[in-house]
């Protein structure tokens, strides 16, 4: 009995994933906010059973009563973000709410299976930013300065960041933590934010070549550092976004050329200075060459997503623990291995919704600071998928960086959590002002 | 995006650049995103739909153990429903694993434990894999049971493995039979041999002794001096590049061929008299194809044997060695001349002769040749079958017809006569290649196929150090032959 609940529940999970992914898709057929709620009711429903099947083949397999409290706690916690925070800020985006809970249920799920402990701790971080987080919409209606303290983001984050290059910790040979209290933060993460603001307060309004070129050096700054830090993917992430958020502020397809340009011969320099680079450029162009050293990480991943093919192995039936660091770097292929390539892709293409649906919200906004921090956000989110999946999979090198609310680590889940509710707060406002202008 | 594209086209009443709408920078954006993002997808599910059995079968990869821990290991039929290679449960539900057949299928059925070989390496994933129904899986995990892996079904037929087996004897060497049409391997042998049932216990041995060869599968690693049958592929390139004239050719063979000090003899000294090309070919003539080798363009005798897979992959999944044959404009005269004769530098595995003499046999296309005809579950429903492919055109279909009728001649009036005047025809080509530079050492070669007129199977045999190809090889194809058509009828 056991084991056909278990085999059939592979393909059920695989089928509510699909539905899910399609849902999400299919809100894009109307405007942004003009949605019928039945679709997100059914987005919660089909979440829910994802849940449920994946905690029973936990329970089934691993034939231990841990995964099913640990199974309460999470519907406990989905049931009271869905139903609070739409009740607290009724404007709320449901597409975007709905994607945050899938991916920290399938998140908290898959870091129970690999660690136990991990998992606890991380439900403890994720209720703590929620907590946190559900401030910021009522933040950003009330403060007005945001605008004003353009050069105290660029003070703060230079300082932070050079801080955990000075007095960091290393791990793993990179300098990008440091602990307070017994608590390990990674400032990298939140810097994100602060180095958002200061782009579009730099740039909401003066778009001149001069202005660009001061931008330029301080987001410069910014990476630089995390390069020294060997922090190599969050330095991509704060130069891609700085690219970015330039191109839509100024409009001008030069400064995009000459971002993609300056990008590659810096990544050429990189590699001619740097030994990590050349290190994990090595490793992706030929990883079975170097299996027992500097390939093995991706040689691993590669062999569990090989061997979860389509559907998976079913839940604590792989070995994605064989993957050094599985729960930070390498969490996708480990969902690949036990869940399945197609739950994987739905995965990327989750993602890929909630950050379309950001751009919509940024087409939409006319003021262009809280614009550019939509979309500045919703490129770096993109981003750094792009980066930690493709490098999992071997189709980019590996930079080694999180999978947004996925991937077991503090920094990265609250800092997620902060830029999707800076996205709720700014998208609130924007439907009160159309309200406002409709009632006119 | 429709009231953006209007926004943008209609006249801005604001100088101040930033009111202008940003709406086509943040889709475009969004949309090279999205590209990036479509590509990671396809590389996904390319990648998971082509590497899935490397990715298990890597000895680097630890759920291989799992996968054993859940399944036992199926079984390895021959085409006839034999079995090859099983597992065996004991009372206690201990495996041991069973080769019915000892050391006949040693090299490519091969073993299991103390790393893996030939049919056991390339069909691993699917024997430690389970396609039963989930009945028996539930009846199995109920009773605390593993679950039987899937059963491999094998091209190869233990009548003629067992004739070609008998036929190599005591000698070493190897033995391929494979079919024209489709690439099936039929059988294959390598000698020395071993017993696959008794691996563990020899192992040590085997491994220890650095002069032991034992392992090594002779069909596909065996690199030798192809001796004259790469007169095949001389005489390819002439008609290549003398489409119209080869059959004027003519030569006067007096026992050698000298140019400067070097000098090369027909086989034993004999001398041919006046040979055109057909005769020097059927009586493998080396003054005369010294001859031959020394008129040929060397950059397009290299394109030909860059073609015929010199120096290159085969279309192999088996272990094997890639055969090497490199002319150039710096080929000292010397050289050149051993090397039209295959002699020289030039070195080619078994495998690989066959494939070429397949191609010949098959109008100049080349199957891939294969072993695993189909995987079935333990209640006998077909779970994945792999079918002919063709891996491309080695020859022109007329090139590949001349040298049919080329090596037609050689059995009816040339050095394999003694496959003459039996109820099929047969073709092919001798060899005794020389080895060790005393005269009298040599390999004995024969590569073939029957009927001549319309090739079903091909052989390719090689005893090391028999004596000539002619009277040592020849007469084993013919036991090959007879045993294939008479189990046919």
């Amino acid at each position: 009995m056991q084991e056909y609940v278990i085999e059939l529940s592979k393909y059920f999970i695989a089928f509510f994933m699909v539905l899910y992914t399609a849902s999400c898709f299919y809100t894009f057929r109307y405007p942004t906010g003009e949605h019928h709620k039945g679709i997100f009711i059914l987005q919660d429903v089909l979440m829910f059973l994802v849940q449920v099947l994946c905690f029973l083949d936990l329970s089934l397999t691993g034939g231990d009563f841990q995964y099913l409290f640990f199974f309460a706690f999470i519907l406990i916690f989905l049931f009271a973000t869905i139903t609070m925070v739409s009740l607290i800020y009724e404007n709320i985006n449901r597409l975007l709410l709905n994607n945050m809970c899938m991916l920290l249920g399938i998140g908290l799920c898959m870091v129970s299976r690999l660690s136990f402990d991990k998992a606890i701790r991380q439900y403890v971080i994720v209720l703590v930013s929620l907590i946190f987080s559900l401030l910021i919409p009522y933040l950003l209606g009330k403060i007005h300065f945001f605008k004003k303290i353009t050069w105290l983001y660029a003070t703060l984050g230079i300082a932070l960041l050079s801080t955990v290059l000075i007095l960091g910790e290393v791990t793993h040979g990179s300098k990008i933590s440091f602990s307070l209290g017994g608590i390990t933060f990674q400032p990298s993460e939140f810097v994100k934010i602060l180095f958002l603001f200061f782009l579009a307060g730099a740039l909401w309004e003066n778009v001149s070549f001069q202005r660009v070129v001061l931008t330029a050096i301080i987001a410069g700054a910014h990476v630089v550092i995390l390069v020294v830090s060997k922090d190599l993917g969050s330095a991509l992430i704060f130069f891609v976004g700085f690219v970015f958020v330039v191109f839509a502020a100024t409009r001008n397809y030069l400064y995009l050329f000459a971002g993609i340009i300056g990008g590659g011969a810096a990544s050429y320099l990189a590699y001619q200075l740097f030994d990590h680079v050349r290190i994990r450029v090595l490793a992706w162009q030929d990883p079975w060459k170097y299996i027992d050293n500097k390939g093995y990480q991706i040689t691993q991943s590669l062999f569990a997503i090989g061997s979860g093919s389509w559907f998976g192995m079913g839940l604590l039936k792989g070995n994605p623990t064989a993957i050094p660091y599985v729960e930070a770097d390498f969490i996708f292929s480990s969902i690949c291995e036990e869940l399945g390539v197609i739950f994987g892709m739905c995965l990327i293409l989750i993602c890929v919704s909630s950050f379309l649906e950001m751009m919509r919200i940024a087409v939409k906004i006319h003021d262009r600071f809280y614009q550019l921090i939509v979309y500045g956000i919703g490129i770096m989110y993109i981003f750094q998928i792009f980066l930690t999946i493709g490098g999992g999979t071997k189709f980019i090198p590996l930079t080694g960086v999180t999978l947004p609310f996925i991937s077991y680590g503090g920094s990265s889940v609250m800092t997620t959590m902060i830029m999707f509710f800076i996205i709720q707060g700014i998208y609130i406002r924007l439907q009160k002002e159309g309200e406002r202008r409709g009632g006119k | 995006m429709e009231n953006n594209k209007s926004q943008n086209k209609s006249p801005k009443k604001t100088p101040d650049k930033k009111r202008r709408g940003n709406q086509r920078e943040i889709w475009l954006s969004a949309g090279g995103i999205g590209v990036l993002f479509l590509c990671l997808m396809i590389y996904l599910g390319h990648f998971v739909a082509t590497s899935e059995q490397d990715m298990i079968n890597n000895s680097y990869n630890s759920r291989q153990q799992i996968l054993l821990s859940r399944n036992y290991r199926g079984s390895i039929y021959s085409r006839d429903g034999e079995v090859l290679a099983e597992t065996i449960l004991n009372e206690d539900e201990e495996e041991t694993r069973n080769y019915p057949y000892k050391n006949l299928f040693a090299h490519i059925v091969g073993y299991s434990t103390q790393g893996r070989m030939g049919v056991e390496a390339l069909a691993n994933y699917y024997l430690i894999n389970t396609n039963t129904s989930l009945t028996n899986k539930v009846k199995n995990d109920t009773a605390g049971k593993k679950n039987p892996g899937d059963n491999v079904y094998t091209t190869l037929d233990v009548k003629i493995q067992q004739v070609a087996n008998d036929q190599l004897d005591i000698y070493r060497g190897a033995i391929i039979v494979t079919e024209v049409s489709t690439g099936k391997i039929i059988a294959m042998v390598s000698h020395p041999d071993f017993d696959p049932n008794s691996i563990a216990e020899i192992w040590d041995d085997l491994v220890d002794n650095d002069s032991s060869t034992v392992l090594l599968n002779r069909a596909t690693q065996g690199l030798y001096p192809p001796g004259s049958t790469f007169k095949i592929v001389t005489a390819l390139e002439y008609i290549k590049e003398n489409p119209d004239t080869y059959q004027n050719y003519s030569y006067n063979c007096n026992g050698s061929f000298r140019l400067g000090d070097s000098k090369i003899s027909c086989y034993h000294g004999s001398s041919h008299g006046q040979v055109d090309f057909k005769k020097s070919f059927a009586k493998s003539c080396n003054s005369s194809f010294a001859n031959i080798g020394m008129s040929l363009d060397r950059e397009a005798f290299q394109e030909t044997l860059n073609d015929l897979l010199f120096n290159k992959d085969l279309p192999l999944t088996l272990n094997y060695a890639k055969s090497s044959a490199l002319v150039s404009e710096s080929t000292p005269s010397a050289e050149m001349m051993q090397t039209s004769i295959g002699q020289g530098k030039t070195q080619i595995t078994p495998m690989h002769l066959n494939m070429i003499t397949c191609a010949i046999a098959n109008d100049g296309v080349l199957m891939k040749p294969y072993v695993i005809d189909r995987v079935e579950n333990d209640e006998g429903t077909v779970v994945k079958s792999f079918k002919a492919s063709e891996y491309g055109r080695l020859m022109s279909e007329d090139e590949a017809a001349i040298l049919r009728q080329l090596m037609t001649d050689v059995v009816q009036e040339g050095t394999a006569s003694k496959l003459k005047g039996l109820s099929y025809t047969a073709a092919g080509k001798t060899g005794s290649a020389e080895y060790n530079n005393v005269k009298g050492d040599s390999h004995a070669w024969f590569t073939g196929f029957a009927p001549a007129e319309d090739p079903e199977v091909c052989v390719t045999i090689i005893v090391e150090g028999a004596g000539s190809g002619g009277d040592y090889a020849v007469p084993i194809a013919r036991r090959i032959f007879d045993a294939y058509f008479s189990e046919k009828q």
